[in-house]
C-alpha cells in the first residue's frame, strides 16, 4: 500500500496488473470532519496526475481528492452517494473512492510506504 | 506574522475538553469537539449544548435621568425597533440601520428595569459601541461589559441543567431576562438562543464562568459544542448570521426582517421612522423589495455554499440571486440553503437552479424555518 502527500492510499489489486484502489487516510478524514456528500467522477474517464477528480464535501466545506496518477477510472463506489459516512467510518475499507487502471505502476515507487506516512503526518 | 488572537474565559477549558480551536472574529475559538459538527448538532436537538459566545459584546446602556424609557428613546434613534414598549424583564430582537437602509449589526436588547443591556456580533462589537457612544452618550452612559463570560445553553434538556443550578430559570419564557442567584455569583439569563431551540444566554462574572461551565456540563444531557455546529444549527432554524445574510448591503425589508419591524416604528406608527435610513426601509415597505431573502432546499444530496450563483432556468446566463448561507443540515438530513433572489422567484415553491462546480442543480424555495422552532413561550 502506498501513500500520497495529498493523504491518499493507493492499494494495488492483486487479481488485476495496473489496477490500484484509490482512497483518503484516516489522518484526512478525521481533519475533514463529517462528510456529507462525495461527487465522484465516471467509470473510463482518463485523468492525469493532480486532475480533481472526486469532490467531498464536509459539513462546512468542499474539498477536491486529486488524481495520485495518470490512468483511467474503471470503478467508483457508488455506495458513498447514498452513504457518504463511510468515508469516515471505514477510511481504509469500505470508504474507498475509485479504482484506476494506472498507466505506468512505476509511479508508485516515489510514493511513501506505511512507516513514511506515519513520519509525515 | 499572525495576527494576535484573542481569548475569551473559557479559553482554557476548550483546550481541555479538545476543542479544535480557530481564528473567528479576533478570537481563538472551538469550531468543533472530539464528537464532530454532526454529532454535536444532534445532540443538541436532542438534549442540550453548551456554546462558549464570550465573543460577542454585552453593553450596558444606562440613561442619565434613571429612567430607562429615555435609554429606549434614544436607542430608537439607531434601531427601527419600538424599544420603548419593551417590558421590564423582556427582551428582542433589533438591528442597527445606516443612512442607506443598510445593516451596520443585529442585536438583541433587553429591558432589565433600570437600564438596557445589549449583545452585539463579535466583528462588529467595536463599532457598534463607537456608534452608541457617537450618538446616545448625551442622553446614556454607555458602557461595555468585559468582565463577564457569555454561555448559551440550548436544546431540550437545557431548562432542567439551568435551573438545578440557577432556581427560576424554569420559571422563565421565550425572551424573557432575569438575574438569577447561583453559586456562580449573579447570572444574567434570558430564554433564548441562536439555534431554534428552546434555551438560554447566561452572562457570567468572568472568573467564574470556568466553574459554571464545568458545573452545566457535569449535567448528563449537557455536551460542549462548536462553532460548526452553531452554525448548521441557526441555519436549520432560518436565522440570518451577520456577514453572510445580512450586512450594509442588505435592509430589513429585503432581508425579510419585517416581522421584526413593530408597528408603531412603520409609517403611522405612533413613532415612525426616526431611526437611520428610515425613508428608505419605509419606502422599501410600502413599494415592496426587489429582492427577497428565501429558504432554499437544494435536491440531491450536494450542498450549495455561500456565493453560490441561482438562475431562473437551467440555461439561463444572467443570475436572479445568490445564496449567502448553504450547508448540510444533520438534522433534516439533507441541504439547505438561504440567498437573496429578485422578487419575481421569491415566491413558496418556485424552482431555480443552482451553479455549483459549473453544473445546475434545481433547488427550491421554500418557507422557513427549515425545522420547527421549540420555543417556550
Amino acid at each position: 500500500m502506498k501513500f500520497t502527500e495529498e493523504h491518499e492510499w493507493l492499494r494495488p489489486e492483486d487479481d488485476e496488473e495496473n489496477v490500484v484502489t484509490v482512497g483518503i487516510t484516516e489522518h484526512a478524514a478525521e481533519q475533514l470532519g463529517d462528510l456529507v456528500f462525495v461527487e465522484l467522477p465516471e467509470e473510463g474517464t482518463t485523468i492525469a496526475r493532480e486532475d480533481e477528480v472526486v469532490v467531498i464535501e464536509s459539513v462546512k466545506a468542499a474539498s477536491d481528492i486529486m488524481a495520485p496518477c495518470d490512468g483511467e477510472i474503471i470503478e467508483v463506489n457508488t455506495a458513498l452517494e447514498e452513504n457518504p459516512s463511510l468515508v469516515n467510518e471505514d477510511p481504509l475499507g469500505a470508504g474507498w473512492f475509485f479504482k484506476m487502471r494506472v498507466a505506468d505502476m512505476s509511479d508508485l515507487d516515489a510514493m511513501m510506504d506505511e512507516a513514511a506516512y506515519k513520519k509525515f503526518i | 506574522m499572525a495576527e494576535e488572537l484573542l481569548t475569551t474565559p473559557l479559553h482554557a477549558l476548550h483546550r481541555d475538553l479538545d476543542g479544535r480551536m480557530v481564528p473567528f472574529a479576533g478570537y481563538e475559538m472551538p469550531v468543533q469537539y472530539v464528537p464532530g459538527v454532526m454529532k454535536e448538532h444532534l445532540h443538541c436537538r436532542a438534549a442540550a449544548g453548551l456554546f462558549d459566545v464570550s465573543h460577542m459584546g454585552q453593553v450596558i446602556l444606562r440613561p442619565r435621568s434613571g429612567d430607562v424609557a429615555d435609554a429606549a428613546r434614544a436607542l430608537e434613534t439607531l434601531v427601527p425597533q419600538d424599544i420603548l414598549a419593551l417590558k421590564d424583564g423582556r427582551q428582542r430582537y433589533a438591528l442597527f440601520t445606516d443612512d442607506e437602509g443598510g445593516i451596520r449589526d443585529d442585536l438583541m436588547v433587553a429591558n432589565r428595569g433600570d437600564h438596557l443591556f445589549l449583545v452585539v456580533n463579535a466583528a462588529c462589537k467595536a463599532r457598534d459601541i463607537a456608534h452608541l457612544h457617537e450618538h446616545l452618550s448625551r442622553t446614556c452612559e454607555v458602557e461595555e461589559i468585559a468582565d463577564r463570560a457569555l454561555i448559551a445553553l440550548q436544546g431540550p434538556a437545557a431548562e432542567d441543567a439551568l435551573d438545578a443550578l440557577a432556581p427560576g430559570a424554569r420559571d422563565m419564557s421565550f425572551m424573557d431576562v432575569a438575574t438569577l442567584g447561583s453559586d456562580f455569583g449573579p447570572l444574567w439569563v434570558s430564554r433564548s438562543g441562536y439555534t431554534g431551540e428552546d434555551g438560554f444566554e447566561i452572562s457570567v462574572v468572568a472568573d467564574r464562568a470556568e466553574d459554571f461551565a464545568r458545573a452545566l456540563l457535569s449535567h448528563e444531557n449537557v455536551a460542549p459544542i462548536g462553532l460548526g455546529a452553531r452554525d448548521s444549527l441557526r441555519l436549520e432554524a432560518g436565522l440570518c448570521l451577520y456577514g453572510n445574510d445580512i450586512d450594509r448591503t442588505t435592509d430589513p425589508v429585503s432581508a425579510n426582517l419585517l416581522w421584526s419591524i413593530q408597528k408603531a416604528r412603520r409609517a403611522g406608527g405612533a413613532r415612525e421612522g426616526g431611526f437611520p435610513g428610515a425613508g428608505i426601509v419605509l419606502d422599501r415597505l410600502a413599494t415592496g423589495p426587489a429582492r427577497l431573502r428565501v429558504g432554499l432546499l437544494p435536491e440531491g444530496r450536494a450542498p450549495m455554499r455561500q456565493g453560490t450563483e441561482l438562475f431562473a432556468a437551467e440555461d439561463d446566463e444572467t443570475p436572479i440571486g445568490t445564496v449567502t448561507s448553504g450547508a448540510f443540515g444533520p438534522s433534516i438530513e439533507r441541504p439547505l440553503a438561504m440567498g437573496y433572489v429578485s422578487i419575481d422567484h421569491s415566491a413558496i415553491g418556485s424552482k431555480i437552479w443552482g451553479a455549483v462546480r459549473g453544473r445546475r442543480l434545481p433547488v427550491t424555495v421554500v418557507e422557513m424555518p427549515f425545522r420547527p422552532a421549540t420555543y417556550k413561550r
